[in-house]
């Protein structure tokens, strides 16, 4: 009998085992239903929480090793001469050299908040390659002083067209600022950013002085050099600064990446504690899963005893505890990862500027499988050791 | 007898919990997890715009330049400076109560990550710290006017690199040295840096001034001073009383922490609920034959019903009441970030109030009644032959 119970098991008894599976998880369908539907809400909002925090470092991860922002060692609302310019272009290691300075008007209410710079067009739009524009656009734009571009994104986020007129309130440069939008730019990648406002540098510097506004005329927030050799960016940081060094006016020079990272760090207590509670969210089900697999072990006590009194081996009856559980984990984990995509599509509809990349990576599916694997497995350790564990004389008598 | 509802005692419910211990532990762990959640981010939003709110003193206005939304951004020149001193509504003990304020951000490193973060550093003149009330120094002394000296907020301190007694910083072309701490009562000013306006305006090569704070002479002058700047031809500038201002400077982080907070709340709250039913559920199963004994002995559909739902708020209860506790350890911790109006790192803590405690348990509660109605809605609906059959 026993003999022959091995060779079933061994030979054709696989589809045997997986259907015993399913039926026996099909038994109390409410319970697993309501299981399954758990596992799916917590492993799609771990994947939705990783998703933030990973659009929390897009601007860091688009960002360019091969660029070095220039800005004033003190902060970055101190603004720098814009002579500096020919003097950083003229060190050796430095292909190209622009500027931009943050203008920070409000259009129409504060709640459309969304970065404007004062660029100097063709040199910027040379060194930023990724922003890409019409001949045409791009022509109108270096032509027309009072000129605009928009990025793609904030362009239907407001409705900008080509032609329209805008209006900004300056926060920091007082007054009315008026703009007329001649082209709007596309990103090279997905990930480029396409929310930003272009204009002419020169064009503000102008009304700075013709308006009398003593907000330090004929001064850039930041420069930005190409290298002509990535490698170099430590060795030609250090000849900037060396440059300004002892002046009133030092700088501080680091690769755009390296910059980006400086604005991610200021926040990182909000992105540590949104991991904490993605990891909180895997507490909860884990212990709802557990609870399951608890139950359900301790209903069906004298079937296990049953099964090992047929010969079938403790090994055996615990891993129908366990692969019971990894079932119910793996087919909630993958329904979870599959809803992920259209819920991170819907929430970025719904927070619309707030990040300008989301999307979610194959690495935050992966954890995610990972996840609901981990879950099953800790769900069904307690109840398969106590399968395992068994007695056949106790487990008869429990029914 | 049908009409007398002979209650089933509450004793019966709650000794089920405990037979089935296991099952009760973890059901109640989900939802202690939840609860934490919950009110850890009513609490960091109460913590915030405690900090935030108690930066300002009721008889305290803000004056910045109008169409600025952070004394960082705005300027007041020496004459505009000079015409507010002399509004009629401005408290004076001799020399009018009016700090001229400069307002710079600094980066500096931190502590923990060694990476910088922006630091708000304020220049005052003699009456600034005497405009501030809750303002104290726990260690060392002021600054005297007109020297590099600076003196630190106690949050700040914490935070950031060589903010000891007696050590130096160094912006605007100078080393700074640290002579004194403060303690604002837990205020947005703990995270700042204070020095003489003058000095630190010729450091930074500034003409304009950053703000104004001005005393009233009684706090229901405040809009009368607020229409007075406002009617000045020669005043571009806007008055607001301190508070709102503050209040104003919380909005987009506060508003960003609740809804992230509510929405995960929300997600998580399925997961609980869903445990709370399979427990539920299963009680009911595993206790059919008693349910068909229950009703047999006189006690009717509703009690029935009713039992088994303060089963389940009692389980919610347990999971309110653990959760609860651990975010009360929260108030333990400091949480600092850049804010993101004002751009300069803020310090504020987790704060417990009443409202969140009575918001937390009704929650909790919420999710218990949420998960135990259908299990319990079945165990009524149980006919007695049928039931007592199933023994």
């Amino acid at each position: 009998m026993r003999g022959r119970l091995c060779t079933w098991r061994r030979g054709g008894s696989k589809m045997l085992v997986a259907r015993l599976l399913f039926l026996n998880i099909w038994r109390n369908r409410t319970r697993s239903i309501l299981t399954f539907v758990g596992l799916m809400v917590a492993v799609l909002a771990f994947g939705l929480l990783s998703t933030v925090v990973q659009a929390w470092y897009a601007g860091a991860e688009a960002a360019s090793q091969a660029r070095l922002i220039t800005r004033s060692a003190i902060s970055l609302i101190f603004p720098l001469p814009a002579s500096y310019g020919e003097r950083i272009r003229h060190i050796d290691g430095v292909d190209q050299m622009t500027y931009s300075r943050w203008f920070g008007g409000v259009y129409k209410d504060t709640r459309n908040f969304f970065p404007q710079f004062a660029v100097d067009p063709s040199s910027y739009f040379a060194i930023y390659s990724e922003y890409r524009l019409s001949e045409e656009a791009r022509q109108a734009f270096y032509r027309d002083r009072r000129g605009a571009v928009v990025g793609r994104r904030l362009a239907e986020e407001h409705g900008f067209q080509v032609g329209d007129m805008v209006t900004l309130k300056g926060q920091i440069f007082p007054g009315q600022w008026e703009f007329l939008i001649v082209g709007i730019y596309d990103g090279a990648e997905e990930k480029t950013d396409t929310g930003k406002m272009y204009f002419h540098w020169a064009y503000l510097n102008e009304e700075l002085k013709r308006r009398r506004i003593s907000r330090d005329p004929d001064s850039v927030g930041v420069f930005i050099t190409s290298l002509s050799d990535a490698s170099r960016a430590a060795e030609v940081s250090l000849a900037i600064d060396a440059l300004f060094l002892n002046s009133p006016k030092e700088t501080l020079t680091e690769t755009e990446q390296a910059f980006q990272l400086g604005f991610v760090a200021m926040t990182e207590a909000i992105v540590v504690a949104i991991r904490a509670v993605s990891f909180v969210v895997i507490l909860i089900i884990m212990a709802v899963m557990a609870n399951t697999m608890s139950m359900t072990a301790r209903e069906r006590t004298s079937e296990y005893a049953t099964l090992k009194a047929l010969g079938f081996s403790p090994r055996f009856v615990a891993g129908l505890v366990v692969g019971e559980s990894m079932l119910l984990a793996v087919l909630g984990g993958l329904a979870g990862l599959l809803a992920t995509y259209p819920a991170a599509w819907a929430f970025q509809a719904s927070t619309g500027n707030l990040f300008r990349h989301f999307a979610v990576s194959p690495d935050t599916s992966l954890m995610q499988l990972w996840a609901a694997l981990a879950t099953g497995l800790v769900a069904a350790f307690f109840p398969a050791l106590r399968a395992y564990r068994i007695r056949i004389v106790d487990g008869l008598r429990a029914v | 007898m049908a009409t007398i509802l002979l209650a089933v005692p509450l004793r019966y419910s709650l000794r089920n919990l405990w037979v089935r211990r296991l099952t009760t532990v973890l059901t109640a762990l989900g939802m202690a997890l939840v609860v934490y959640v919950f009110a850890a981010v009513l609490m960091l939003d109460a913590g915030l715009r405690e900090t935030l709110v108690g930066t300002g003193e009721v008889d305290n206005m803000v004056v910045i330049r109008k169409g600025s939304a952070t004394e960082v951004q705005s300027s007041i020149d020496r004459g505009q400076a000079n015409i507010l001193s002399q509004l009629p509504q401005v408290a004076s003990v001799i020399e009018p109560l009016v700090s001229r304020e400069t307002v710079v951000l600094v980066n500096l490193k931190k502590i923990a990550t060694g990476r910088p973060s922006n630091v708000v550093v304020r220049g005052l003149n003699a009456q600034g710290a005497g405009l501030r009330r809750q303002v104290q120094l726990v260690e060392g002394r002021m600054f005297r006017p007109g020297s590099n000296e600076v003196i630190v907020g106690k949050a700040s301190a914490g935070q950031f690199q060589n903010m000891a007694l007696g050590e130096s910083l160094r912006f605007g072309g100078r080393d700074w040295q640290v002579v004194g701490q403060f303690e604002a009562g837990r205020s947005g000013f703990d995270s700042e840096v204070w020095a003489d306006g003058e000095i630190l305006m010729q450091s930074f090569r500034r003409v304009t001034y950053s703000s104004l704070v001005v005393r009233i002479s009684d706090p229901s002058e405040a809009a009368a001073f607020t229409a007075a700047v406002e009617d000045d031809p020669r005043l571009p500038l806007q008055a607001k009383s301190e508070r709102a201002y503050y209040e104003e400077q919380s909005e987009t982080l506060s508003r960003f922490i609740r809804i992230l907070g509510l929405s995960l709340t929300v997600i998580f709250s399925i997961g609980a609920v869903i445990g709370a039913t399979i427990t539920m559920q299963a009680a009911v199963a595993t206790r059919t034959a008693e349910i068909g004994t229950l009703r047999a002995l006189g006690f009717q559909r509703p009690s029935i019903l009713m039992a088994f739902l303060a089963e389940a708020v009692f389980l919610s209860l347990v999971g309110g009441v653990v959760g609860l506790g651990l975010a009360s350890l929260m108030q333990l911790t400091e949480f600092s970030t850049t804010n993101f109006q004002s751009f300069a790192e803020l310090s504020f803590g987790f704060s417990l109030t009443p409202t969140i405690i009575i918001q937390s348990l009704v929650f909790a509660v919420f999710m218990g009644i949420l998960g135990g109605m259908l299990p319990a809605i079945r165990a009524a609906r149980l006919s007695i032959v049928e039931a007592l059959r199933a023994a």
